[in-house]
């Protein structure tokens, strides 16, 4: 086996992240970075994190019952995201995939810091998951997000909203309001955590060209899927 | 009781003291402890304290999540953690504080000590498992049974028939012989609750005596929070861990 292990992790993939607002088009540029990997032959393996089965039949039954509080959203998030790190994302790290990620654990730090919890035990929490080789925030202003949503007929979602929080008693001013914590919240970390900011107001394509070239560096000498196949 | 958790703040909680107290009974499976809780409970409640009583794993949030996990057996070791600790935020919130700040003693049958042992003898280390659980309230007393692991393996054939698979530990692979597994991993939790009844002062009552005996003993000790006597015959130093079952 080829060994070339990430300097950030130290497992044989490669690790990249993407992180901001809903409707920040994080997915969209994920998507086609995926693609254009694949295209390029790479071994590439995409993840979402969205709401699982596991967790989503809980917060629904919670919310329906008015059962969660900051702490149990945010460790039933935790559970949520292990499962998926242990059973999807570190098995393809480990074996030398490059896995993309739409989302990970710098969203719980951002929501779970806008819902009140300690942000030192939130990070603690999540320390089983390994730095990535790049992280993306994809940066907008909250109304741009909310325009988008209302333009796409997406319904918005209670906890999305902060709803939880009690900061208003209308919907869209909550989301605005709730949304607003957590782009500061991004932003802040955003420099903490030395993210790569890109400026999401702009077009697909400009985007795009701009991701492309920010991972090059980090795939040089990286094998290919067929040179993972067997030896040449 | 004064507030107070082991580090973490807990978001949304009212602020001002709480009324109740908080007393935890800790212990293995087949120490005596569901039967301690209940002998405690009917003389608290003839003394005229209202008591509320809870246990592990019996929350609305995610017990389900948690019984079709163990069917499957197919979570993680920091997946499984993650979900406990998730339902027992739930019990402390839903449950212990509604209580307490009503007056109300509530019996812990076992708290985040039995979950910090399990985790960690599955791969957490202590360290993490210790800040997990930092937005835990401390308890006003925390009372250890302590039992030779012979005497918890003839309690839990009597309780189950046999030996439960959890119980001993299976899932860990430490054997695949049940008996010698039970033995492996009780020591295993027992190292753990050692360093605990220090970290965490328990007050380690010797539960290799009848229930009656033992309620006697704990019955003092509780007594302490009403303005009782403080107790003479209470141990705090644990029982000397018997010989293992390879032995």
């Amino acid at each position: 086996m080829r060994e070339n292990p990430s300097p950030k992790h130290g497992y044989p993939g490669r690790l990249f992240v993407f992180e901001g607002l809903d409707g920040s088009g994080k997915s969209t540029q994920a998507a086609l970075l995926g693609k254009w990997l694949a295209a390029s032959g790479y071994r590439v393996f995409r993840t979402e994190w969205n709401s699982s089965e596991l967790v989503s039949s809980t917060i629904r039954r919670g919310k329906k019952k008015g059962l969660l509080t900051p702490t149990t959203f945010s460790l039933m998030h935790a559970t949520d995201f292990a499962d998926r790190f242990e059973r999807t994302i570190l098995p393809p790290l480990r074996a030398g995939y490059v896995v993309v990620c739409d989302r990970y654990s710098y969203t719980a730090f951002v929501r779970d810091a806008a819902r009140g919890c300690d942000p030192d035990w939130v990070r603690m929490i999540y320390s089983f998951a390994p730095t990535p080789d790049i992280a993306f925030y994809f940066r907008v202003p909250v109304k741009i997000t909310l325009q988008r949503k209302i333009a796409s007929r997406l319904k918005i979602n209670y906890y999305e909203a902060g709803m939880d929080l009690g900061l208003s008693e209308d919907l869209h001013d909550s989301y605005e309001r709730f949304q607003g914590r957590i782009k500061k919240e991004y932003d802040r970390i955003a420099v903490t955590d030395k993210m790569t900011v890109v400026d999401s107001t702009r077009a697909v394509e400009p985007i795009q060209a701009e991701l492309r070239s920010a991972v090059r560096p980090i795939l040089q000498g990286f094998p290919k899927g067929e040179a993972l196949l067997h030896d040449s | 009781m004064t507030v107070r958790t082991y580090g973490t703040r807990l978001p949304g909680l009212p602020p001002g003291d709480l009324s109740g107290k908080l007393v935890v009974i800790e212990g293995s499976d087949g120490s005596g402890r569901t039967t301690e809780v209940d002998l405690l409970k009917e003389w608290l409640e003839v003394e005229g304290h209202a008591v509320v009583d809870t246990g592990l794993r019996r929350s609305n949030l995610v017990s389900e999540e948690i019984d079709r996990a163990k069917q499957g057996h197919t979570l993680g070791a920091t997946t499984m953690a993650l979900l406990y600790a998730a339902d027992f935020g739930d019990q402390l919130e839903n449950k212990i504080v509604p209580a307490l700040s009503a007056g109300s003693t509530v019996l812990a049958d076992r708290y985040i000590y039995t979950l910090m042992a399990r985790a960690i003898v599955r791969g957490a280390s202590r360290d993490y498992a210790r800040q997990l659980y930092g937005f835990a309230f401390r308890p006003d007393l925390v009372i250890f049974l302590d039992a030779r692991p012979e005497i918890l393996l003839h309690r839990s054939i009597g309780k189950y028939g046999s030996l439960d698979y959890w119980e001993s530990g299976m899932d860990l692979c430490l054997s695949r012989d049940l008996f010698e597994s039970f033995f492996l991993y009780q020591d295993r939790l027992a190292r753990e609750f050692e360093w605990m009844s220090r970290e965490y002062d328990f007050h380690t009552v010797d539960a290799n005596r009848r229930p009656e005996e033992v309620h006697e003993v704990v019955r003092e000790l509780v007594a302490t929070l009403y303005g009782g006597k403080p107790p003479s015959r209470a141990r705090r130093r644990l029982t000397p861990r018997a010989p293992s079952a390879s032995a």
